[in-house]
Parts: C-alpha cells; sequence; structure tokens
C-alpha cells in the first residue's frame, strides 16, 4: 500500500522530561521517526517539553514546541498548526496517553485529526488491564489469574482467593511506577493504595504471582495490511520480579529450545494481530522454567525502552519503519537500510550476542535500598555486543562507569558460602557478583538457580568467567591463555591484577602475539547479504571485515582536484544515562558529528548507550558500539588512525580518556588536556586565577578528613567538600561541623581518589551561569543564565533562568569580562562552561568546565545561536566572526526561557530528597514565555506541578528560613490557600499574622503531620531540611511520605518562592501563549 | 583436540574438533536460524552436506529429543563458532556432544563462522573437507575437494517400507510440540502445569486421508495434517504412481529431500502420473522442484541457497508477507514459465525467486519454503489448511 496522500502535517507528541522509566529512547524513537517522516516530505510539529533532546532542533521538525506536555496545550497548538495528523506512539507512555485524551474527548475528531499508527481502539485493549484480558482470553492467549480492582477491599478480596504473594501494576503508568509484590495483606494494602492513586485510570492490576518465571520480551511489526514480523526476542537474565528495564538482558534468547522461541513468538504474532497493531510493539511473556506454560504479561503499543534497544542489538531501525507505517506503507515496501537490498518485512538474524545492563542510580542514593522489584529504577542503560555471551557480559560491565571492570571487582570474598546463599536472596545489582563469589566458593549451580531462579546456562557462563581468573592467577600466561582470555574480553588492566604483572606487559605479549580486536559488521542478517552499514562491535578471534579498511566515502560528496583524503575525527560518546550525565551531552556529540560532517570530515562515534542518537547507525560516518575504556578506545584509534579526537562534547566520559588518548598519539581538538586539567587542579586554577584577577571562595585540597577539618576550621564553617574531576557534584557536601566532615570524607573515599578532594568556603549568593565558546582570541556568550535557587543547591537541580533578570548591568560586565579572562587563560577552543556568585556587586568563580555542558542544549535553543556547531567550527580553526557571528555576549532574547529540573524520586525507595549540592535530578523541562511569571508557570506545569486541587500546604522551614516562610505564606494565603504548620514555624508564622494550623509531629499524638499527608488533601509541603545533612528521622520520613503519595514537595525557599510567584499570574482563561522554538 | 576445515578454494580455518572424530568431505552450506539447531541437525534434507551455523552460540538448550525431525542426523559434518558445555533446558536428554557423537556426525567449533559465511555468499556453495589431521596436504585435497559430488541422496533419507500416522481425534491429543500454547480455563484452575498447546484450533481435516511422498520428509509435515485430523499414510519416495493411487487418497503430499531435483528422474516420472489423476497435489521444498520439472520446468541451483528462518515471502493472491523457514539450495526457473501450465503463486520478498507455484487448471500447489516449520516460523501453517479445503472441495485460492 502506498503512501496515504492525505498526510500532509503531522503533529508529534515528545515524551517530555527524562525520568526514571521514560528516558533518552524517545529521543532516538522520535528523532528518528521525525527524519523518517520529513524524507517523506511531510511537515512535522514537534511538542515536547524537553529541551535537551534532539527531537526539539529545527532541523529535526519543521514547528518545534518546547511546551508542557498537557491536554490544554495540545489543544491550543492544534488549534493554532491545524495538522491532518498526529502521532503519539512515539513518545512513550507520556505521549500515548494524551493522544488517548484527545482522542476520548473528541477534540480530534472535532479539528479533524486523524490519529496515526495504532488507533485509539487498539491503544485501550492493550493498555486497559480489563480489555486486555478480555481480548487474550478470546483468542486463547492465556494471563495470569488477575482481576482488575478500583479500591482496596476488592484487592485484598481476590489476593485471598487466588493466595500470595501476588503483583500489583497500576494501569497507565510509566515504568511500573507504584508497582510491587505483596506478600501479605498488610504489604498489599500499602502497594494497592499507592497504585491506585498513581494509575491515571485509578485502576490497579491484582495478579497471580509468577515471579521466578522467564521473562522473554519480542519487539513485534505490524503494517497496516497485516504483515507481521518479530525484531528481535530477548531473555531477561533476572526472572520475573525484576523490571525488565532493571534486568540484565540479553538478545537473543539464549535458553529457549526453536520450541518455545517459536511458540511465543506466535503468540505475540497473534496478539499483536488480534489487536490490529500499525507500528512497533512490545510483548512481554513470562515462561514457567520446566513446562510450556507461559503467561503474556503485557504489551506496549508503541515504540518502547525495548524497542530502542532491540534496534541497536539488530539494526533494525524501529522506530523509522513504525514511522514509515503510520504512513501507509506496508512492510514490503520499505528498504531494509542496513543491507540496501533486502526490505523491512524480513527478521534479523544475528550472528552475536548482546547484553544489556542497566545502569542503577544508588551510587547518587547512598539511603537508598538497592533491591531491584517491579518498579523501574535504573537512569539508563549499556550495551555490548560480542561473540560469546562472556565477552559481551564483561563488556557491558565496563561499559556503566561504576568503577566495575569485572566479576571481582564488588569483593564479597569475605563471606563463606552460607552466607552467600542467603546474601543470593537478595534481588539487587550486585547480584551476578554475588552469584559469581557463589560460584568460586563451590555452591553448586543447581543450589544458586534454586535460590536466584536464574538459568543454569547463564550461571555457568558466569562460572566460566570464574575459571579464566582461576586460570589466570594460577597457571602460567602463555599465549593461549591469553588468546582465551581476550576472547571472553578480559580487559589487560584485569589480567594484569590477576597474573601480576603490568598492564603494558599484558599489551606487549598480546602485540608480539599478534592478539587484537578485529571488528565486524551489525548487518541484521549474519551475513547473509552483503551490508553497508558502518555499524561494527570487536571480538576477539577471527579477522576484519573485508573492505572495511577502505575509507567509507561521503555519499553524494564530489572530491575535488587533488584533494586529499578526508580527515578523521574521532567523537567519543557519554556512553549510559546517569544523573549528573544525561542526553544533554548525546546532543552535544551527535551536534558536532554532524557539524564535522558537514565540513567534510570524516566521523567516528565510540557509544555504548543503546537509548542514545548518537548510536543510530546513520548519525556519523562510522559506528562503535564499544566499551568507553582507554583500551577499548585504543583498539579503535588502531584500526582507524584518526587525524584527532574531540572529547569536549562528551561529558566526563570522554574527558576522562583525554589522557590516554594523547597517550596513543592521537591529537586532541579543541582545548588541549593540561587546559582542562589546569581547571580542574586546584593550584594550578588558582594561579590562574590570581593571574587574571578573578575571585573566588577561600580553599584547599585535602587528601584526609584531618587535613579537611583543618582546613575547614580555617576558613569557617559551613565549608563545601567535594571530590575534583567528577560528574553532577556527586559526593559535593555542605559540612558545618567536624563530625559531618569525617562523615563525607569516609563516603567520597570509599571509591579510591587520584585526585584531591577540596574544601571550599560556603558563600550564599544568586548563581549565575554561563556556556561561552572561545576561539582562542575572541568568546560568545549566547546568554547569561540565572538560578532561581541560591549557591548550595547543585546547578543541575536549580531553576534556571534565562535572560539573567536580577543581576545589575555591572555584574553582567563582570561576568563577560571574567569569562573572557578565564577563556583566555585556560586558552579554550570551543566550549567553557562557569558558574558564578554574584553577591551584591561582587561576582565569585564556583566553577570552570572547559568543556560542554548540561544547559548547552537550553541555550542554544533559547537564543537559537548553535553553539555546538560553533564550538566544532573553532575546533576546525574558524573564529566566531568567520563562522558569521559577532564576538561578546549576545543581545538578550524578548522573552524568557525557564529550565526546571524534574526529579525521579517517587521510583527510588529510601532516597533523600532534598536538594543541596550533589545532583539528583534526572531530567528538565522548559517553560518560554513574553513574561518571567508565565515561563516560570509553564515550567512548572511542564515539570508535572500543577497546582491547585485542594488548595492546602503544609510547611515545616528551618529556622533561618523562618523570616523568609512568612513573606511566602502570606502570599500563598492570599491566594485562598490553608495552611499547615509544625509547632515553630507555625508560631512563626502566626505571630506575623499568617493564620497556620498547627499539626502534631510524628511522634506526637494523631493527628499528626502524616495522617494530613496520608489523607491526600494536601497540594504541597515546603519543607526546608536543616543545614548540611538532614539528621532528623522525622523530616526525612515527611519528605519520602509525601512523594510516595504524590505530594509535590519543595525544600528550599526559593523554589517556594518562584512557584508562588507563577501561582500567582496563574492567568484566569488558562490559556497560555505559545513559542515555536523553530522560528527564533 | 585441534581440526581443519579445507575450502575447495584453499581457505583453511582452525578450530577445534567436535562430535566424532573422522575426516569428512562435504558441500559447505551454512543456516541463519538462531535456535532449532537440532531440527536442522535432523532434517533430512541436509543429507549430503555439512551445515555451519551462523548463530555463535550452539547447544544452549542441549538435545530435546522430541524435537527431531527425523530418527537421525543427516549433515555429513556440523559447524559452530562455540559449542555449549551445558545444555539448560527442562526437556534436555543430552548434550549436543552426545548427541553428534551418537550419530556418528564429525564438527569443527572455534572457528571464525562469519567469515566462512561470507567466503560462501561471495563465492557461492563449495566443498570442504574436515580433518583432525594436522600434516594435511593442500594440494592433494583441492582437486579431490573440486571434483567431489554427493549423489542418490533421496535413496538414503526414505524411509524403507510405508506406514501411516494416526489421525489425532481430539485438539488435546496435539502435544506441546506443535507450538502455541492453548490456553485451558479449567486445566489451569485445577492447577494443571502441562497446558496442552496446539496450534491448531479445529480438526478440519477428521476423515481425510493423505498420502504422503516420502523425498526425506521432515516429521512435521505428517504430525501437522495429523493434528488437524488427517490420517497420513508415508510411502517410500520410489514408490510406483499407481500403488499411490490404489490406496485412494483424497490429497497427496510431496515432502521436501535433499539433493538436485533434475537427479531425481524416476521420482519425475512417476509424480507426472502422480499429478494427472484429479487428486489434490500439495507439495513442498524438494516436492515442489520436482512437481514444477514435471510439468516441463527447469531448476538450477542458487549461488548459497536459503537456510534461515528469516526469509519473506510474499503470498501473490493477496500480497500478505510471511516470514517462513526455509532450506533449499535450488529454485524453480519461472522465466518463460506457461501461465497455462502454472503461475507464481508465491516470491521470496529479497531476491524475488519463485517460493510458490499454482497449478492452471488443476488442484495442485506447490512451496519452496517450509510451512511445517521446525525450525522456524509457523506463519505459514494456514497451507495445511488450504490443502484440507481443497481435499474437501471447498474453495480455495490455488
Amino acid at each position: 500500500m502506498p503512501k496515504n496522500p492525505n498526510v500532509k502535517r503531522v503533529l508529534v507528541i515528545g515524551s517530555g522530561p527524562i525520568v526514571i522509566g521514560q528516558a533518552a529512547e524517545f529521543d532516538y524513537a522520535g528523532t528518528q521517526a521525525c527524519r523518517s517522516l520529513k524524507e517523506e516530505g511531510v511537515e512535522v510539529i514537534l511538542v515536547n517539553s524537553n529541551p535537551a533532546t534532539i527531537m526539539t532542533d529545527k532541523d529535526i521538525a519543521d514547528k518545534v514546541y518546547i511546551e508542557p506536555l498537557t491536554v490544554k496545550i495540545l489543544e491550543q497548538i492544534i488549534e493554532q498548526e491545524k495538522p491532518d495528523s498526529i502521532l503519539p506512539t512515539l513518545g512513550g507512555q507520556a505521549g500515548l496517553n494524551l493522544g488517548m485524551e484527545l482522542e476520548e474527548s473528541g477534540f480530534l475528531k472535532a479539528h479533524g485529526v486523524t490519529l496515526l499508527g495504532t488507533t485509539a481502539a487498539t491503544i485501550r485493549n492493550a493498555e486497559g488491564r480489563q480489555e486486555f484480558k478480555d481480548l487474550m482470553e478470546r483468542i486463547g492467549e492465556p494471563c495470569a489469574a488477575s482481576l482488575v480492582v478500583e479500591n482496596v477491599r476488592d484487592g485484598v478480596e481476590f489476593a485471598g482467593r487466588i493466595g500470595y504473594p501476588v503483583v500489583l501494576r497500576p494501569a497507565y503508568t510509566l515504568g511500573g511506577s507504584g508497582g510491587g509484590i505483596a506478600s501479605n495483606q498488610a504489604e498489599l494494602e500499602e502497594i494497592l493504595e499507592n497504585g491506585l492513586r498513581l494509575s491515571r485510570v485509578g485502576q490497579v492490576l491484582v495478579e497471580r504471582c509468577i515471579a521466578g518465571w522467564k521473562e522473554i520480551e519480542y519487539e513485534v511489526m505490524r503494517d497496516s495490511a497485516g504483515n507481521c514480523i518479530t525484531v528481535c526476542n530477548m531473555e531477561n537474565i533476572d526472572p520475573v520480579g525484576v523490571h525488565t528495564g532493571d534486568s540484565i538482558v540479553v538478545a537473543p534468547s539464549q535458553t529457549l529450545s526453536d520450541k518455545e522461541y517459536q511458540m511465543l513468538r506466535t503468540s505475540a504474532l497473534n496478539i499483536i494481530d488480534e489487536l490490529k497493531i500499525t507500528g512497533g510493539c512490545n510483548v512481554q511473556f513470562a515462561l514457567h522454567p520446566t513446562s510450556f506454560e507461559y503467561c503474556v504479561i503485557e504489551v506496549n503499543p508503541r515504540v518502547s525502552r525495548s524497542s530502542a534497544l532491540a534496534s541497536k542489538a539488530t539494526g533494525y531501525p524501529i522506530a523509522k519503519v513504525a514511522a514509515k507505517i503510520a504512513l501507509g506503507y506496508t512492510l514490503d515496501e520499505i528498504k531494509n537500510a542496513v543491507t540496501g537490498k533486502t526490505y523491512a518485512s524480513f527478521e534479523p538474524a544475528l550472528d552475536y550476542c548482546v547484553v544489556k545492563i542497566p545502569r542503577l542510580p544508588f551510587d547518587k542514593f547512598l539511603t537508598a535500598k538497592r533491591t531491584l522489584t517491579t518498579q523501574m529504577k535504573a537512569t539508563g542503560e549499556v550495551m555490548s555486543i560480542c561473540d560469546n555471551f562472556e565477552g559481551a557480559l564483561m563488556k557491558a560491565i565496563r561499559s556503566l562507569e561504576q568503577h566495575v571492570e569485572s566479576l571481582l571487582s564488588y569483593d564479597f570474598s569475605a563471606l563463606s558460602a552460607e552466607e552467600l546463599k542467603n546474601r543470593l536472596k537478595v534481588v539487587d545489582d550486585q547480584r551476578i557478583w554475588v552469584i559469581a563469589e557463589a560460584v568460586r566458593k563451590g555452591v553448586s549451580y543447581e543450589e544458586i538457580n534454586e535460590i536466584t531462579k536464574i538459568d543454569i546456562w547463564f550461571i555457568d557462563k558466569i562460572a566460566v568467567l570464574v575459571e579464566m581468573e582461576q586460570a589466570l592467577k594460577t597457571q602460567e600466561l602463555t599465549p593461549a591463555l591469553l588468546r582465551e582470555a581476550k576472547r571472553l574480553e578480559f580487559p589487560d588492566n584485569c589480567i594484569a591484577g590477576l597474573t601480576g604483572r603490568t598492564e603494558a606487559e599484558i599489551k606487549q605479549l598480546r602485540q608480539e602475539n599478534g592478539i587484537r580486536a578485529v571488528y565486524r559488521m551489525v548487518d541484521t542478517c549474519a551475513a547473509e547479504f552483503e551490508a553497508s552499514t558502518p555499524y561494527y562491535y570487536s571480538v576477539y578471534g577471527g579477522e576484519n571485515e573485508d573492505g572495511q579498511d577502505v575509507t567509507v566515502e561521503c555519499p553524494g560528496r564530489v572530491a575535488e582536484s587533488g584533494e586529499a583524503r578526508r580527515k578523521k575525527v574521532l567523537v567519543l560518546g557519554s556512553g549510559p544515562i546517569r544523573i549528573g550525565q544525561g542526553i544533554e551531552f548525546d546532543y552535544c556529540s551527535v551536534h558536532a558529528t554532524w557539524a564535522f560532517s558537514k565540513a567534510g570530515y570524516e566521523t567516528i562515534i565510540v557509544n555504548n548507550n543503546p537509548e542514545t542518537v548518537s548510536t543510530d547507525f546513520d548519525i556519523a560516518d562510522k559506528l562503535y558500539f564499544e566499551p568507553l575504556t582507554a583500551e577499548d578506545v585504543e583498539a579503535v584509534v588502531n584500526r582507524e588512525n584518526p587525524d584527532g579526537a574531540v572529547v569536549q562534547f562528551g561529558g566526563q566520559t570522554a574527558i576522562k580518556l583525554t589522557e590516554s588518548l594523547m597517550k596513543m598519539g592521537v591529537p586532541i581538538w579543541g582545548t588541549k588536556a593540561e587546559d582542562v586539567d589546569a581547571a580542574e587542579d586546584r593550584e594550578l586554577f588558582d594561579r590562574i586565577l590570581e593571574q587574571t584577577g578573578i575571585p573566588r571562595a577561600a580553599g584547599g585540597t585535602v587528601y584526609t578528613a584531618e587535613e579537611a577539618k583543618r582546613v575547614a576550621n580555617t576558613l569557617g564553617y559551613p565549608v563545601l567538600v567535594r571530590p575534583s574531576y567528577v560528574l553532577g557534584g556527586q559526593g559535593m557536601q555542605i559540612a558545618i561541623s567536624d563530625r559531618e566532615i569525617e562523615e563525607f570524607m569516609e563516603i567520597i573515599n570509599r571509591i579510591a581518589q587520584d585526585h584531591p578532594i577540596l574544601v571550599d568556603k560556603y558563600l550564599q549568593g544568586k548563581e549565575i551561569e554561563v556556556d561561552a565558546v572561545c576561539d582562542g582570541t575572541e568568546i560568545l556568550i549566547p546568554g547569561i543564565m540565572e538560578h532561581i535557587e541560591r549557591t548550595g543547591v547543585h546547578s543541575g537541580d536549580s531553576i534556571s533562568v534565562y535572560p539573567a533578570h536580577t543581576i545589575g548591568r555591572l555584574v553582567k560586565e563582570k561576568i563577560v569580562e571574567y569569562t573572557r579572562r578565564l577563556a583566555l587563560a585556560l586558552h579554550v577552543k570551543g566550549l567553557i562552561n562557569i558558574q558564578f556568585i554574584a553577591i551584591g556587586e561582587d561576582v565569585y568563580v564556583i566553577e570552570v568546565n572547559p568543556r560542554s555542558s548540561r544547559t548547552v542544549p537550553y541555550i542554544s535553543k533559547v537564543t537559537g545561536i548553535p553553539i555546538v556547531d560553533l564550538a566544532a567550527g573553532v575546533i576546525m580553526g574558524k573564529t566566531i566572526s568567520e563562522l558569521g557571528y559577532k564576538p561578546g555576549l549576545q543581545p538578550e532574547a524578548e522573552y524568557y526561557a525557564i529550565k526546571m529540573p524534574v526529579f525521579s524520586f517517587e521510583k527510588i525507595r529510601g532516597a533523600e530528597i532534598s536538594l543541596g549540592p550533589e545532583m539528583k535530578s534526572t531530567g528538565e523541562c522548559l517553560g518560554v514565555a513574553k513574561t518571567f511569571n508565565e515561563a516560570l508557570y509553564k515550567a512548572f506545569l511542564g515539570a508535572g506541578v500543577n497546582l491547585p486541587k485542594y488548595k492546602n500546604l503544609i510547611m515545616t522551614v528551618k529556622d533561618a528560613d523562618k523570616g523568609e516562610a512568612v513573606e511566602i505564606g502570606r502570599r500563598f494565603e492570599r491566594l485562598g490557600y490553608t495552611i499547615y504548620a509544625t509547632r515553630s514555624t507555625a508560631a512563626a508564622l502566626n505571630e506575623a499574622g499568617v493564620k497556620a494550623r498547627k499539626v502534631n509531629k510524628i511522634s506526637q499524638e494523631s493527628p499528626t503531620i502524616m495522617d494530613l499527608i496520608l489523607g491526600h488533601k494536601i497540594d504541597l509541603v515546603i519543607d526546608t531540611p536543616t543545614q548540611g545533612r538532614d539528621k532528623s528521622r522525622d523530616g526525612f520520613l515527611i519528605r519520602r511520605t509525601s512523594i510516595e503519595t504524590g505530594v509535590n514537595v519543595i525544600t528550599a525557599m526559593d523554589t517556594a518562592r518562584a512557584l508562588v510567584s507563577s501561582l500567582e499570574n496563574k492567568e484566569s482563561d488558562g490559556k497560555l501563549s505559545l513559542v515555536d522554538i523553530a522560528s527564533l | 583436540m585441534k581440526a581443519f576445515l579445507i575450502l575447495e578454494d584453499g581457505t583453511v580455518f582452525e578450530g577445534t574438533h567436535i562430535g566424532v572424530q573422522k575426516e569428512v568431505v562435504s558441500e559447505i552450506v551454512f543456516n541463519t536460524s538462531m535456535a532449532g539447531y537440532l531440527e536442522v541437525l535432523t532434517d533430512p534434507s541436509y543429507a549430503g552436506q555439512a551445515v555451519c551455523m551462523t548463530y555463535p552460540l550452539i547447544g544452549n538448550y542441549g538435545i530435546c529429543r522430541e524435537d527431531m525431525e527425523s530418527l537421525r542426523a543427516w549433515p555429513d559434518a556440523f559447524l559452530v563458532r562455540e559449542l555449549s558445555r551445558v545444555p539448560s533446558n527442562f526437556r534436555s536428554d543430552c548434550s549436543i556432544q552426545e548427541f553428534l557423537e551418537e550419530n556418528d556426525v564429525p564438527g569443527i567449533a572455534g572457528i571464525d563462522t562469519r567469515a566462512l559465511t561470507r567466503i560462501l555468499r561471495e563465492k557461492g556453495t563449495m566443498n570442504g573437507m574436515i580433518t583432525t589431521n594436522q600434516d594435511y596436504d593442500l594440494t592433494g585435497i583441492l582437486p579431490v575437494l573440486k571434483a567431489y559430488t554427493t549423489g542418490n541422496v533421496v535413496e538414503r533419507v526414505t524411509c524403507r517400507e510405508k506406514y501411516v500416522v494416526k489421525p489425532a481425534e481430539s485438539l488435546a491429543e496435539n502435544g506441546p510440540l506443535s507450538g502455541a500454547a492453548r490456553f485451558d480455563r479449567k486445566a489451569y484452575e485445577s492447577g494443571a502445569r502441562e497446558i496442552r498447546p496446539s496450534l491448531v484450533r479445529e480438526l478440519n481435516g477428521t476423515g481425510l486421508r493423505v498420502a504422503l511422498m516420502d523425498f526425506g520428509a521432515k516429521k512435521n509435515i505428517a504430525r501437522s495434517l495429523a493434528e488437524r485430523g488427517c490420517e497420513v499414510t508415508v510411502f517410500p519416495a520410489f514408490t510406483p504412481a499407481e500403488e499411490v493411487i490404489a490406496m485412494g487418497p483424497d490429497g497427496i503430499m510431496l515432502s521436501n529431500g535433499p539433493g538436485d531435483p533434475k537427479e531425481c528422474t524416476a521420482i519425475i516420472e512417476e509424480i507426472k502420473k502422480l499429478c494427472a489423476t484429479d487428486i489434490p497435489v500439495f507439495a513442498i521444498c524438494l516436492g515442489h522442484q520436482l512437481t514444477a520439472l514435471a510439468h516441463g520446468c527447469d531448476t538450477h541451483k542458487l549461488k548459497y541457497g536459503h537456510r534461515g528462518g528469516n526469509h519473506p515471502v510474499k503470498d501473490l493472491a493477496d500480497g500478505r508477507v510471511y516470514i517462513s523457514s526455509q532450506n533449499h539450495g535450488y529454485v524453480v526457473d519461472t522465466d518463460g514459465l506457461d501461465p497455462k501450465v502454472a503461475v507464481p503463486a508465491f516470491i521470496n520478498v529479497n531476491d524475488g525467486t519463485n517460493e510458490g507455484l499454482s497449478y492452471t487448471g488443476k488442484k495442485i500447489f506447490t512451496v519452496q519454503y517450509h510451512p511445517e516449520a521446525c525450525p522456524g516460523p509457523q506463519d505459514s501453517r494456514y497451507l495445511f489448511d488450504r490443502f484440507i479445503d481443497m481435499m474437501k472441495g471447498e474453495n480455495c485460492n490455488a
């Protein structure tokens, strides 16, 4: 069926801010789909509140609205832009829910807008718990015994009938929010109540527990003619019970015979056919490990995290094909972009094995429970490809960047076999390391399987790795043994450690024996057809693909006479998405790559994150899907021999590789490594500040707690303690006493520190941030950003305002001048990010990062100045003027653009939510408007703060904040809010004439503050913890309970003030102005 | 122990020996299925060939004997990247190494199977030798390899005597082997663990008697008919047509099988006679090629064949595309096909080669691929229902 000619203008809904359960994969899917739509001549109108995405670039869509994702705003956009169709299946659950609401209300029909791809009826059938069950029953596909309940009583009754444990799954939520396994009635009541509240439709499925069964997923595609294919299947190493987003996953399935494989494949196709899905779909099964019994767990009628993984694992571009299907094409009409010879109507055949490991945020949330459940907790993931499972596992482990490089990295050797067996009962992110230790201690495969339900095949593979450790420790390191160790992807430094040699010796031994990584192509067809995709992975043993040494010529580019070989540039990606290093760095890497391509360079990307745009095989000329360690990158360098590398776009991941790249003889293009060091090295940096006459907070560098205390006492408390060379303020704390110094130093030093720890005087003032481009002589600042929160809150967690609106001309001039001086002193070529504190008219430097930053995509979009492209241009030798820009601070825009952090606290049980110097947000959204207050309102709205519902708020603030509490309380009172407050806060408020009802503390008699929060009548809790780390169990409990019951919590007075301002100015008719970013 | 694969173009791969230790010369082919190695090993169509699996991890779920498509393994040798040392599946009876030994199949592991596949793709299917003799002499071996041909393979694989496969009398008899689970609420609620699954939704073939010509038939062909209620009589390949016709079957099924179809001159003569009757005929793979030859068409050898579970075929009647299980080195030539004799009914979406014919004015339809799956996708199982409809004289597309 050819393309539907009626589709000319399509509104694509993005997925909004990055939260746990909905991450970069939707930027990847959305970007791929938009490009695919544009390729077909369709006009694309995009709406997404997330400014850090590539999909919100003006070269991806024709019109770009970075607006809050609410029904009202979408309606306004539809009225204004008059699209003929809407595509909601690419924006994750958030996008799908919005599309459904628009359809259900009749708005789409009234405005003549067609829902493209899968129909609303289909989505209802797939997502509505009861509808889905009925449908499965009709076609004879099994589901676990279950009941959809809308109240706790029914749930308790049903669970009593089918027996505990039961699984609870709220309908229409992300990443399984609010779900869980209940082993008894008390647990059931707790989880169920929470789930009912989180579900968009107030429904929760209570289901027979199938924990311990194999969890298998199929990615399926279907077109409007009914043609169905499966792109790939995946097996979760962690059996049912752990959310697939938190599971280690392998593709294709390893322990299924063809009978089981085909049984589930046929079932998946039956389901997608019955649901009449048009596009991509994910079907999850639970398969009984010792019979053919299976259950359909869930169907996602849209592209998902799993489909991004499947796309990268197979080379099959699911989102692109889904977009074409939405336009009316059938699978046999869509060319397979990888082979260029075959069509989309085939199933990829893999001749390798893919392993995905989730990136969990427990290094950020030390108090959080590490246990893995049906509630997803991972912020990102890594993928690796190898021709054997052990190798793929080893590569994925070292891709995590969590100081792990082998199965020895978490040390459980102190535990006895019996203790290990007990430890194995804990399902957490360290389970495979515990299994490895159990194998070392001689616990049998059967026993491990009995406890963990992990298939024996996987346990044996872990055992293979353990045996290799043993062999390396005890045997002579012959070339044969080394070859086998490398086949299993033991890194050189690990082999060195086990054999008692140096890494250099191992490398030399490899070179002498010709043991080297060779590169294979991901070609979708197991080499059956010739493919031209430059998508590679490494293996040891075997040979390179033929023709791979030939430089891929840029298509459509005619070589000029006498033109030399195209210069090759290596772009290092930023690895897995984690708090502090998110999608922004993928944005920077991709834009840099495009800029180099445009200038005629051959581009090579190395990255390991399957969720990102940068790992799409048509972004760079060549993609190497590899861990970002020195050894792995060196193997790529040996093969490609790049003329230079850029590291400033890939966050700390790339920056950390600078020194190694230089040792390999690869020139670092842009800012030199020693200058990057100068910004991080306290002494060097102090010297530069002195030379350039820029003030900064006093401080010192230390290694031990004793030194730290000495420095702190000289400076006077409070002080800021942080390790150097970290991202997202990891391990950064404000200390107010010697005792806290001791505590923080102990935490920081748990991980071996190569670099000193910084102790600075904590200054409180306005925090200002700039991103700038420097060409060696001139700088360009697209705009100055000001944080709403005072210093002390990590910049990534602060509300950021462009243009800076409360600082004067003099301060701005100082900032521009300091930026210029610093950029020049550090010989910056490319990007630099600087954070300042302004106290009155004084400006101090807090931190300088001579590289791309989190705010780069935001400031680029809101100013319309593509600073990554400019930075790439500068790196290639152009000046800012030659690139067509006037140096200096660019004129301010006539509107406000406010970046709001978004958190995922409700997903991580036990995490402390109060803001501080360590970053905790997972994503961000943007509010753009003519006035400050409207922009602020939109930013809050985009972040999901939609007030009021009940007009009730609770205030409990520390003494220092009481004055501000009065002012803010008064303003809330004027808006008609009822204020509840704890004893001293209530006293302060009442004394100042702000009416506040006193509530009891948790320890006092009922009704307490907790009863109030649990009563679900509260909109907002303003709770500012005491300085430094809040030790109060009460405060922690209040904040956690609020978050887990869906109450907004604000922990900084500045944020509270911003919120009340935005509420005061909320326009009465609710109509908000819309801004097309592409037109800026 | 070291083993070597020597190709007729002089390429040598070094690996480790698996299976039994013996030297063997054979035609080397590759299969891209990611699961189903046992079904591949026991598919009689591989007689006379050595099979290389492109998926690198083989043997993971051991050997589940009930999945065997015939009574033994047929390939001359088995070539893999890595053979699993631990089989893991609740049905596994033994390891793949034990199975290879038991079936006298030699093999090689640890070779770069992707490089081998690329060679076969570029240069076409070729002969090779697997040996554990480290002192092999290339100059002596290569001419032998080039000259090697296999012949009379159908004779090797067909059954010696005819036998009957009993029809299923109820859907419940269809064991789990046939695929998709069918949810039985009663059994489920009574706590039964083994749900009786079946792909078959009704016994539409009850009362029908099918004659299956065994040219190397995979078990699941007879099983697919029997589980729909048909009684299947399996005849040796060289049974005279008269004897088959004398049985008075409602339909004739021509099976898959190994080798060059043109070598089967005697069988082609018998097929001519079978097709001259008005008994409905459904043919698969070799059966499809032989039927075409019996009607004056030609066949030729593909450069490297179609072997795997991911090939798309298009049903030209309605434009639907199905993912199919394939295993063939030869293909029917449709250039100059007389539409009065037959018209293409299916084509391969990838390379446009013929995947099935519908014979004009006759109740005969044939496919190049494998609707019986095993291994591979079960999408084309509807063809058995089409055959049953044809036997019942009901309206069908063929």
